[in-house]
């Protein structure tokens, strides 16, 4: 291996973040904290404590810089200020903040660094600790890989209590009553003889103390809010139409634009006739973008008409046009020069297969969209001397900095408003649309203009969830599992993905191998090898990543051989189990589904298990194979996230993840034809729909450590457990997403 | 044209096949109306016209024959209809995106029937999509809701 390799092998790639070598510095610039940002432009007689908590004399401000995609964040962050600076729901107003390295992500080093979650050892934390510095001096504000509670759960708790302490030494210093004497509750500061001073009232005084920073944060036993059911902030304005999105966004003088782009991505466009696009009612302007064009309109409707009337002349796919030659350059990847990383080898799996493989099997998983249901759309002003941008995106400052070499500006003149999203399952990761919207701007400086993707717009630029596939095999012996071995091929999501934001990332992405190395499974013999496929059509992180294709590679190859060994699914994995909390997590599953009870004819149950994001995760999924197809009854969840911030929350989180996974395992793919993708719309990728929903039962488990995100972690076992309780009902083994290629469902 | 959306007359200058929701939407500026796919496929964009649910994204203007209903109109946030209660009480939305339709849908379908079954229910709100998956508490949400309106 040349020098360039072995330096490559020694950076770190992970998640949807990638630092490479050359970032110097001190345990002095790491232990520094950011200037806080509310202190720009603060108001006279308003307070700001840290980052996170600002008051004035009218009003109570938390800033939520998570961004909240429908996972209630925005809530979750809120509520853990809120604990402990007692202030209830009503009492103060949320905001996402403007972007800042003070709002950098201190949960991402936890998986993004080459270990496996259960790994505890001095070396795994020492890299964890030298990445989470990393990503401090970089200030990398990003919500992804389940990470906004990992990151938010003691920091805000800390910036709620900070601003507490700091409100009582304000009352003490107005009332002359010692701190000590001091209580608090309901947002305001409680004095001995039972009057009270608002903090809003205390907010002049507060201003003029430093920050208490000694502060002891409330034993769990005390807690009023975490653990317990909350009545999410958002509910009452998205059931009455009253939450604006970006696509909402309404500005004065404001005008519409829609946009067409090659749908061979990343080919040119080699000529255009707008001429009838022109002459349409509305129509204001047509203006060419990287890519494509775009049509600026009076209204959306008549943008969208008038784009999709341009006759346009398209360049040719930088990818196979076809999507056999998509899967012919995964199945020629399986080679020594495209290994990327061997993640796993224990025992010896050629010496335990000796004997013959019990199971020698392929699997493939598809490109899939994301398809949000609100699309994607920016609304971008340019003027000369600042950018404002209003969208709802998961990575401010780069999108900060993407926004800024469209326009020639600096970065600290592009202003976000950041929204709520409409569903992201990490679509708003991508840049893409917010530089068109920019494009468009940039070139109708003074008027702002919202861009809206029409959805076939969308599906055509979704840049799908990876494609990959799998060869596995295994051995097993007086009925149980003895030897695994599994190679897992794909192009890099996290190259593709930080390659569009003008980074190059070396080294081994982990990505390809989640969900499949990280099992914490004790075989005897296990080898688990990556290989990088070259990249084919652009693709972006979807909900779990790597672990959505992983999981379902690992969990159905061991399914297999468990089979194979004639030994209980549920009770095999269980032996094979080394992890005490993943351990407990198939138990209760177990326990929850009545595992090993009669079920009637024609029905199947399969169980699955995959860790992801640091959350063991068990499912189990009960089918019947009907005269109409498979319809899938009950599932059962059990998963284990340390700390259960909110069990509504909690469990509508889990039943939306199960049913996400579901639907795409069941009939959702992209594919490609003439280098497009041959889905335009909900109708050739339909997920499931309600009569489809099965009965979804949920436990969080509390035994784990550390207090972990719940986002994706439920979508990797989802596919694997419905493809083995189909195999259970039916005794058809299926090997590929989705499963409809191969069997019906009702 | 001349129009009536939640209970208010609008006079409109816009072509006959322009859809419904981006009258509603871009023209009279009621975005609770939401745009999803523009093919009927998804029930985003779903308002009432005559209290009976249609997508308006595939409703050209010129067709509309009644009053129209958005979510806006159905209930305010001080003032919720039974079904928009009970979407709050089961904390139903997620990113929330698709909920205008879905209670939009469950209100259509409970003034047509007082007290669906399981399988009416299914049946009635499966051209509702929900990419976050809240399709179990939509379920529980729409019975509360036919409960509630029987004892109203």
């Amino acid at each position: 291996m040349g020098k360039v390799g072995k330096i490559a092998r020694r950076t770190f790639l992970f998640g949807a973040v990638a630092v490479a070598g050359g970032v110097a510095f001190g345990v002095y610039k790491v232990r520094t904290p950011y200037e806080n940002p509310l202190k720009d432009g603060l108001a006279d007689g308003a307070s700001t404590f840290n980052p996170w908590v600002v008051i004035d004399g009218e009003k109570i401000t938390l800033i939520t810089p998570h961004g909240d995609k429908g996972q209630g964040v925005a809530h979750a962050q809120a509520a853990l200020i809120a604990e402990e600076l007692d202030v209830e729901f009503g009492q103060f107003e949320i905001d996402f903040g403007k972007p800042d390295k003070a709002y950098w992500n201190r949960a991402l080093a936890g998986d993004g660094a080459p270990f496996m979650a259960t790994d505890e050892s001095f070396t795994a934390e020492a890299t964890r600790s030298f990445m989470g510095g990393m990503i401090k001096l970089l200030g990398m504000q990003i919500t992804g890989g389940s990470t906004a509670m990992p990151d938010s759960y003691d920091k805000l708790r800390e910036a709620g209590a900070v601003a507490r302490e700091t409100l009582k030494l304000a009352a003490s210093n107005v009332s002359g009553v010692p701190v000590a004497q001091l209580k608090t509750a309901n947002g305001a500061v409680q004095l001995p003889d039972g009057s009270e001073l608002a903090y809003t009232a205390l907010a002049g005084a507060a201003a003029k103390v430093e920050p208490v920073t000694e502060i002891t944060l409330r034993k769990p036993s005390e807690w009023r809010l975490i653990g317990k059911p909350m009545q999410r902030l958002d509910m009452v304005a998205k059931s009455t139409g009253t939450l604006n999105y970006g696509i909402d966004v309404d500005i004065d003088g404001m005008v519409h634009a829609a946009v067409m782009c090659n749908p061979r991505q990343g080919g040119k466009l080699e000529g255009y006739d707008a001429s009838t696009a022109e002459s349409m009612r509305g129509v204001q302007k047509v203006v060419e973008v990287s890519g494509g064009v775009a049509v600026v309109a009076d209204n959306t409707w008549r943008a969208i008409q008038a784009v999709q009337a341009i006759d346009f002349d398209w360049g040719a796919a930088p990818y196979p046009a076809e999507q056999d030659g998509h899967w012919a350059a995964i199945e020629a990847s399986f080679t020594e020069e495209q290994l990327d990383k061997e993640w796993r080898n224990e025992g010896d799996v050629t010496a335990a297969m000796s004997g013959g493989k019990a199971v020698e099997a392929a699997y493939r998983v598809p490109y899939v969209a994301h398809a949000p249901l609100e699309p994607l759309n920016a609304t971008v002003l340019v003027e000369d001397d600042k950018v404002t941008v209003w969208t709802g995106h998961q990575i401010p400052r780069m999108l900060q900095d993407q926004v800024a070499k469209v326009t020639g500006h600096k970065s600290e003149q592009i202003e976000l408003v950041n929204h709520f999203m409409g569903g992201s399952f990490g679509h708003r990761l991508e840049f893409k649309h917010v530089e068109l919207a920019a494009e468009i701007a940039n070139q109708m400086r003074g008027t702002p203009v919202k861009l809206t993707y029409s959805r076939e717009e969308d599906f055509a630029h979704d840049f799908p969830r990876h494609i990959g596939m799998a060869r596995g095999s295994g051995a097993v012996q007086d009925g149980k599992v003895t030897a695994m071995d599994l190679q897992v091929a794909m192009p890099s999501v996290v190259v593709s993905q930080m390659g569009r934001a003008g980074l190059n990332v070396p080294g081994p992405d982990m990505q390809i191998a989640a969900g499949a190395w990280n099992n914490p499974y004790g075989l005897e013999n296990f080898r688990m090898r990556a290989y990088r496929v070259p990249e084919l059509a652009p693709v972006s992180s979807w909900r779990s990543v790597g672990a959505s294709a992983g999981g379902f590679f690992f969990d159905s190859l061991l399914d297999e051989l468990i089979h194979e060994a004639g030994a209980d699914p549920l009770q095999e994995r269980i032996r094979l189990m080394q992890h005490d909390v993943s351990r407990k997590v198939l138990e209760a599953v177990g326990e929850m589904s009545n595992w090993g009870s009669s079920l009637g004819p024609n029905k199947g149950r399969g169980v699955a298990f995959v860790e992801s994001f640091g959350v063991p995760t068990a499912e189990v999924i009960e089918v019947t194979n009907t005269e109409d197809g498979i319809t899938i009854d009950k599932v059962w969840v059990a998963a284990d996230v340390g700390t259960v911030i909110d069990p509504v929350n909690f469990e509508n989180l889990v039943q939306g993840g199960v049913i996400f996974a579901l639907g795409h395992a069941m009939n959702s793919e992209i594919t490609y034809s003439d280098g497009m993708a041959e889905q335009a719309n909900y109708w050739d990728a339909e997920g499931m729909r309600l009569k489809q929903c099965p009965e979804i039962m949920v436990r969080g488990l509390e035994n784990g450590d550390k207090v972990r995100g719940i986002g994706e972690p439920p979508v990797p076992p989802a596919a694997p457990a419905l493809a083995n309780a189909i195999f259970a009902a039916t005794g058809q083994r299926i090997r590929e997403l989705p499963l409809y290629h191969h069997i019906d469902f009702a | 044209m001349q129009l009536i959306v939640d209970g208010k007359s609008h006079e409109v200058d816009v072509e006959e096949d322009m859809p419904l929701l981006w009258v509603l939407r871009d023209e009279l500026g009621i975005k609770g109306v939401k745009y999803g796919c523009g093919v009927a496929a998804c029930g985003a964009c779903t308002v009432h016209i005559d209290g009976v649910a249609v997508r308006s994204c595939q409703t050209p203007v010129a067709d509309v024959d009644g009053p129209v209903t958005t979510i806006e109109g159905l209930g305010q946030p001080e003032a919720m209809h039974a079904v928009q209660e009970a979407w709050v009480e089961h904390q139903v939305a997620q990113c929330g995106y698709c909920q205008s339709g879905q209670i939009m849908q469950a209100a259509s379908l409970l003034s047509e029937i007082k007290m669906p079954s399981d399988a009416e229910i299914d049946e009635a709100m499966s051209g509702n999509l929900c990419r976050c998956g809240t399709y179990p508490r939509i379920r529980a949400a729409v019975k509360t809701a036919a409960a509630k309106m029987q004892e109203a």
